[in-house]
């Protein structure tokens, strides 16, 4: 048999030229532009980046974090999770207890304890906050807790077979279960004010304009070096059975493949991101409660995700700053209409764009072609 | 006991061992039944016996979907199975597969693989293939990353991560896309293709498996006359190479392909022999037609 004449197509590169170009620019304007915009540019400028808007931009990029996440596992996967606002909040809990540790004696009642368990009349450290103090370990945790979270309840839930709806709302109960656990006292994480007034990170002030910098630039690189790391799996042959089990999980196990292991590591490495976008947001906004943990704000990562464009990567990025971006502007304009523009925009988007923001792109693109 | 002899003896038993290993005994190619090294994951046919099933009971719900079934293929045999409605000719591909676990029976892959302690994974590792009804392919991805991703290769996630074709695998996919007509279409999406191009391509995914057993359900169902044809050319030059399962409805098809034909009803086997032969039987014509 002659095969000579049969062509294979090659693999495609990592990165698209338009993708690649993209990536470049977002580094360019989060290490430098952004940063110069607010520090260098005087108050009075048109083109001055307000502190506030720093701020937000930042907060909008842990969000994207979670969007890209969340594509992982339900755009590339199949798998709808209305659970990642937990690992979201774990992530931010564990960042949120080292900076509780770090305001030393300089709370209300100038205690070594933090302010709560004072209140609570508390004469020690719970067991669980053994680590807390120090700022290596609590970058272990950030990874391990989420991680760990994710691994456990997701090797059973996928050895039982659970799918699709079943699944998004086992996993809605599970995150419904740890906000009733955090919104304990006894839990000793503070209770329905979670952690706020935060003081320090790594013995220096956390207020200034240098740290804020400091953290929205890392958190910009975070997402940027994420984005290429889902970028490689997902054009893996990893990520080819990621859609295959998507689209015909059956056929995947007659071709030889366990689903078990393929499902349960992307759904770590999904809770995972998610964690650590919650670690960089805290210190950023400056408090964590259990709030994180409504069934709203997982809700919330899914319409992002499905705004901005499903199984696209770049567009659950674009969905978050898109939504987010209208939600701080609405929120402030008209505040009592943002729920309801909220439930419209995923009416509207499952109804009409499917396929999202990047979809509408891609067609209006193919038009213009024609 | 002397060096001398223990050489000895180890010559002798590395000297069987690489006799085994290419199917040759010492007792001339006779293929002896004892003393063979049972290699596991190896699929044994010296009994000249691929797939065996003995008396297999299943019933849902009360309901007996399998009652009773005996049923053996041999290597590289291309066996037709009709039937009415509610056989029990997809559930005992099911069985077979690891899908269904059956209440009571035996089924063995050669004569050392029981296949009821595995799992659909590793009953596809092991060589059995399996074409579903419907044509179940991944839409989402190009014909060649289908092919790609139904390859015969370690499976395990970590290696999946760094995964390049190397240049035999390669040829190979090549080699099935000529094989399934689809050299053309490498790069379409494999939700665009027709009906009958997606039966193709679901049987060259189960080429790429390297199958010793195919397990075909209605491989020609929506397909053009002439695509069934093509099929049925496909399937004889599999025969001989792969021992064949194929269900099907079409007698013009099972004609084209058929040496031996079993007919299943409520879940036994009812009649085996030539199409013309299991035509001619009573019994066989009065589920058909009669009632």
């Amino acid at each position: 048999m002659t095969t000579a004449s049969v062509s294979l197509p090659a693999p495609g590169p990592l990165l698209t030229r338009g993708a690649f170009s993209g990536v470049l620019v977002a580094l360019l304007v989060v290490c430098a532009v952004a940063p110069a915009l607010n520090l260098l540019v005087p108050e009075g400028s048109v083109f001055h980046l307000s502190d506030y808007m720093v701020g937000l931009l930042g907060k909008i990029m842990c969000y994207a974090i979670c969007a890209l996440a969340m594509d992982l596992i339900w755009g590339y996967t199949g798998i709808l999770s209305l659970g990642h606002g937990l690992f979201f909040a774990l992530g931010g809990y564990v960042m949120g207890m080292y900076l509780m540790r770090q305001i030393g004696r300089d709370g209300n009642y100038q205690s070594d304890l933090p302010d709560f368990m004072v209140f609570l009349d508390w004469k020690e450290l719970p067991w669980h906050w053994a680590l807390s103090d120090s700022f290596i370990a609590t970058l272990l945790l950030v990874v391990l807790v989420p991680g760990l979270v994710a691994f456990v309840f997701g090797y059973f839930a996928f050895r039982s077979r659970i799918k699709g709806v079943y699944f998004s709302i086992i996993t809605q109960a599970l995150t419904f279960a740890a906000l009733l656990l955090f919104f304990r006292n006894e839990t000793g994480m503070g209770g329905n004010n979670g952690f706020t007034d935060f003081k320090r990170i790594l013995g220096m002030p956390i207020a200034t304009q240098g740290m804020r910098m400091t953290l929205f630039v890392i958190t910009g690189l975070t997402l940027l070096a994420f984005y290429v790391f889902a970028r490689w799996l997902v054009a893996s042959k990893f990520g080819r059975v990621l859609q295959a089990v998507r689209d015909a999980e059956s056929r995947v196990m007659f071709c030889g493949y366990n689903p078990l292991p393929y499902k349960l590591t992307i759904w770590t490495i999904s809770a995972v991101m998610c964690g650590i976008a919650g670690a960089l947001y805290v210190p950023q906004v400056g408090i964590i409660n259990p709030g994180e943990m409504s069934t709203a704000a997982s809700i919330e990562i899914a319409v992002w995700t499905a705004v901005g464009g499903r199984a696209t990567l770049v567009g659950p990025i674009v969905g978050a700053f898109l939504v987010n971006g209208a939600k701080s502007w609405l929120t402030v304009t008209f505040p009592e209409f943002w729920l309801y523009f909220l439930g419209a925009l995923f009416i509207a988007v499952t109804l009409w764009m499917p396929q999202g923001v990047l979809g509408l792109v891609n067609q209006l693109k193919k038009r213009v072609q024609r | 006991m002397t060096p001398d002899l223990m050489e000895a003896g180890a010559e002798r038993f590395e000297k069987a061992r690489a006799l085994a290993e290419t199917g040759r005994t010492e007792s001339g190619g006779r293929a002896a039944g004892y003393s063979r090294l049972n290699v596991p994951g190896q699929v044994d046919t010296t009994h000249g016996r691929i797939l065996y099933l003995e008396d297999v009971h299943v019933s849902f719900d009360g309901f007996k979907a399998i009652n009773g079934l005996n049923l053996d293929i041999a290597p590289g045999e291309l066996r037709c199975i009709i039937g009415p409605n509610g056989a029990g000719k997809t559930t005992m591909m099911d069985i077979i597969t690891g899908k269904t676990r059956p209440d009571s029976g035996t089924v063995f892959f050669g004569s050392t693989i029981d296949l009821l302690r595995y799992r659909e994974p590793e009953i596809a590792a092991l060589g059995i293939g399996r074409k579903f009804q419907k044509p179940t392919v991944f839409e989402q991805l190009s014909v060649f990353e289908n092919l790609e991703l139904a390859l015969a290769t370690d499976k395990r996630v970590r290696h999946s991560m760094v995964f390049q074709l190397n240049g035999p695998e390669k040829d190979r996919l090549a080699e099935v896309l000529t094989t399934i007509h689809l050299a053309d279409s490498a790069t379409r999406l494999a939700g665009t293709l027709s009906h009958g191009q997606k039966q193709w391509l679901e049987i060259g995914m189960l080429l790429m498996q390297n199958p010793r057993l195919l397990l075909l359900d209605e491989p020609v169902a929506g397909m053009t006359d002439e695509e069934t044809a093509r099929t049925a050319e496909l399937f004889l030059s599999l025969k001989g190479k792969h021992s064949l399962m194929v269900v099907e409805h079409d007698m013009s098809f099972i004609r084209a392909i058929s040496e031996k034909v079993t007919v299943l009803c409520d879940g036994s086997v009812l009649a085996e022999g030539t199409l013309d032969e299991v035509q001619a039987d009573e019994r066989v014509i009065e589920v058909y037609l009669g009632r």
